[in-house]
C-alpha cells in the first residue's frame, strides 16, 4: 500500500478544458458536481482507499521567526504567488497506477454543461518509514 | 446494551469514587476503564445494577492504578506524593463536576474535552472522532485539562456562565462522528437546569430545543444547507418547539433578562411564523437591541442589520450594516443578500461570489456560490 496526495489548486495549475466558474453554472449543475464529489469520496471509502479529504480557505499569511523574544514576522498574501491549494484528497492504494487512475475519475468531474471539468489535478506520493528487511 | 445509560451514570459514578478519597484525574481514569469494560462485558453479560456494577469496577481499577502507581513510585525512590483528598461534593451530587469541567483556567477546547468524557460518559475515542483529530491527541488534551484542574477546590459554588458556554460550544461546533454531539450537549443541558434553578441555564436549553427542532429541515438531500426563509416549516419539531417556548417563557418571568434567553426569544419568533413572510420582525429587532446592550458583539450588530432590512426593508439594514466593520465574518454575505432584497440583481451576485471565497466552511461557500450562480442565470435569462 502506498498513500498519494491528490492537490487540488486555487490558482497555479494549467486551465482546464472546461473553465467556466462555478458561479456561472445552472443550480442543476452545481448539484450534479456535488454529488459526483460526495459519490467519489464514498466509493474510495467503500474499497478501503479514502484516507482524508480537507478543503482550505484561499487566503492565508505567511509568518517567520525573527529572532528571541521577538514576535513572529507575519507577511502576505501575496498576490503574485503562483501556486495556491485549493484542498486534497489522500488516498492509501496498492499501486501507482492505481492512483493515477483515481486521480483522472476525480478531474472528470462535472461542470458547466454537464460536461467534465477536465481540471488539472497534482499526484504527490508521500514518502514512507523504511521497510524493516532491507536485503 | 443500553448505551444511554451507560453514559447518564457516569457522573455520579465518579462522584462516589472522588467521595470515597480518589483524587479526580485518577477516579475520573478509573471511570473511563470502567466505562470501556462495560462496553465489552454488558451484551453479553448484563448486569442487575449497573451502577453498583459501575461503583465496583471502577473502584477496582482505580485501586488498581493507584498500588501500581505506589509500587512505581517505591522503585523509584519517590514517597513524597500521597494522592491529596479529593474535593467533597457540596449539595448536588454531580454539579460540581460541571463546573470543574468547564474551569475558567482550562482553555474552551480542554474544557469541551473534559465535560464530554467526565459528565457526558463519552470514550476519548468518540470525542477524538467528534472533533476530527487523532486519537492520542484528545487523550493529551484531556489529561492535561485535569492536571490543570487537580488543585481546585469546591468551597464555593462557581460561575454558571462557564458552564453554560462550554455546553454552547458543544451543541454549536459538534461536526460529526458516531456520536450526536447536539443531542448531547442538550441531555447535558437538561441535567443541569434539573439541577440548578437559574434563567440563563433554561435560557441556554430552551434556544438548543428550538434550533434542533428545525434540524431536518435545515439540510437539502444534498447535504447543501437550507437558508431559513427557504425551510420547509412542516418538517420543523413542533415537540420540541412546544417544549422550547415553555422553557423559554418560565425563564422570561424571573425577569432576569441574559443573552441565552434573548437568542431563544429570537429562535421562538421564528418558530412561531406559520411562513417566513409572516415572520414578527419587528419583535426580532427589539430582541436584537436587548442582544446588543447584553453582549455589545459586532456578530450580533450584524444579524440586527439583516433583521432590520426585514423590518424596515433592505435600505434601511445596509445602512445598519454600513455602520460595521466591514472585515466582519459573514459582513459581504449580508450584503449580498440586502442588496438582492433591494432589487440590485448585479451588485448581489458579485457579492455572493466574493463571500463564497471568503466563507469559513464548505456548506457556506456551496450555498453563497448557488445564490450568486442563480442571479447570474437569472440576469442572463431574465424572466
Amino acid at each position: 500500500m502506498a498513500k498519494y496526495l491528490l492537490l487540488k489548486h486555487y490558482r497555479g495549475a494549467p486551465a482546464p478544458v472546461n473553465d467556466v466558474p462555478m458561479d456561472q453554472w445552472t443550480q442543476e449543475e452545481i448539484s450534479a458536481h456535488v454529488r459526483y464529489m460526495n459519490d467519489f469520496a464514498a466509493r474510495l471509502e467503500e474499497t478501503g482507499e479514502f484516507v482524508d479529504s480537507q478543503a482550505l480557505a484561499p487566503e492565508g499569511a505567511w509568518i517567520r521567526y525573527d529572532g528571541e523574544g521577538r514576535p513572529p514576522v507575519t507577511d502576505g498574501p501575496f498576490a503574485e504567488t503562483k501556486d495556491l491549494i485549493a484542498g486534497w484528497m489522500v488516498i492509501d492504494v496498492d499501486s501507482h497506477e492505481r492512483a493515477i487512475e483515481l486521480a483522472g475519475e476525480l478531474s472528470a468531474a462535472p461542470g458547466a454543461g454537464g460536461k467534465p471539468i477536465h481540471e488539472w489535478l497534482e499526484v504527490r506520493p508521500f514518502l514512507t518509514a523504511p521497510p524493516t528487511i532491507t536485503e | 446494551m443500553d448505551e444511554a445509560l451507560l453514559r447518564s451514570l457516569t457522573p455520579s459514578v465518579l462522584a462516589i469514587l472522588v467521595r470515597r478519597g480518589a483524587d479526580f484525574a485518577a477516579a475520573e481514569d478509573a471511570v473511563q476503564d470502567a466505562l470501556v469494560e462495560a462496553v465489552r462485558v454488558w451484551p453479553t453479560d448484563s448486569p442487575r445494577d449497573p451502577k453498583g456494577w459501575l461503583v465496583t469496577v471502577a473502584w477496582r481499577k482505580f485501586l488498581d492504578a493507584a498500588r501500581a502507581d505506589a509500587a512505581r513510585r517505591r522503585r523509584e525512590g519517590l514517597f513524597d506524593e500521597e494522592p491529596a483528598p479529593g474535593p467533597v461534593p457540596a449539595v448536588d451530587d454531580t454539579l460540581w463536576l460541571y463546573f470543574l469541567c468547564a474551569h475558567p483556567s482550562l482553555t474552551p477546547s480542554s474544557a469541551v474535552a473534559l465535560t464530554l468524557r467526565a459528565v457526558g460518559g463519552l470514550t476519548t475515542r468518540q470525542i477524538a472522532r467528534a472533533y476530527l483529530v487523532p486519537e492520542a491527541t484528545m487523550a493529551q488534551r484531556i489529561s492535561r485539562a485535569k492536571r490543570t484542574v487537580s488543585g481546585v477546590r469546591f468551597d464555593r459554588p462557581g460561575d454558571v456562565a462557564t458552564v453554560l458556554r462550554v455546553l454552547y460550544l458543544v451543541f454549536n461546533e459538534g461536526y460529526s462522528g458516531d456520536v450526536d454531539l447536539a443531542a448531547e450537549a442538550i441531555r447535558l443541558t437538561r441535567r443541569l437546569a434539573a439541577a440548578v434553578d437559574h434563567p440563563e441555564v433554561a435560557g441556554l436549553l430552551a434556544l438548543m430545543l428550538l434550533h434542533h427542532a428545525r434540524r431536518a429541515a435545515r439540510t437539502a438531500p444534498d447535504g447543501g444547507l437550507v437558508p431559513l426563509a427557504e425551510q420547509d416549516r412542516g418538517r420543523w419539531d413542533t415537540n420540541l418547539i412546544a417544549e422550547g417556548v415553555e422553557i423559554l417563557q418560565a425563564a422570561l418571568a424571573h425577569d432576569r433578562l441574559g443573552e441565552f434567553q434573548a437568542q431563544a426569544a429570537i429562535a421562538a419568533l421564528h418558530a412561531d411564523a406559520p411562513t417566513a413572510e409572516e415572520t414578527d420582525w419587528v419583535q426580532i429587532v427589539e430582541w436584537y437591541d436587548e442582544l446588543v446592550r447584553l453582549t455589545d458583539s459586532p456578530v450580533v450588530r450584524l444579524n440586527r442589520a439583516v433583521a432590520v432590512g426585514e423590518a424596515d426593508g433592505p435600505r434601511a439594514g445596509l445602512a445598519a450594516l454600513a455602520e460595521l466593520d466591514g472585515t466582519l465574518p459573514r459582513h459581504t454575505a449580508v450584503a449580498a443578500y440586502l442588496h438582492e432584497r433591494d432589487g440590485d440583481v448585479a451588485t448581489a451576485a458579485r457579492l455572493y461570489a466574493e463571500a463564497a471565497r471568503k466563507a469559513p466552511n464548505l456548506a457556506e461557500r456551496d450555498h453563497l456560490t448557488r445564490r450568486a450562480a442563480r442571479l447570474n442565470a437569472h440576469r442572463r435569462h431574465p424572466g
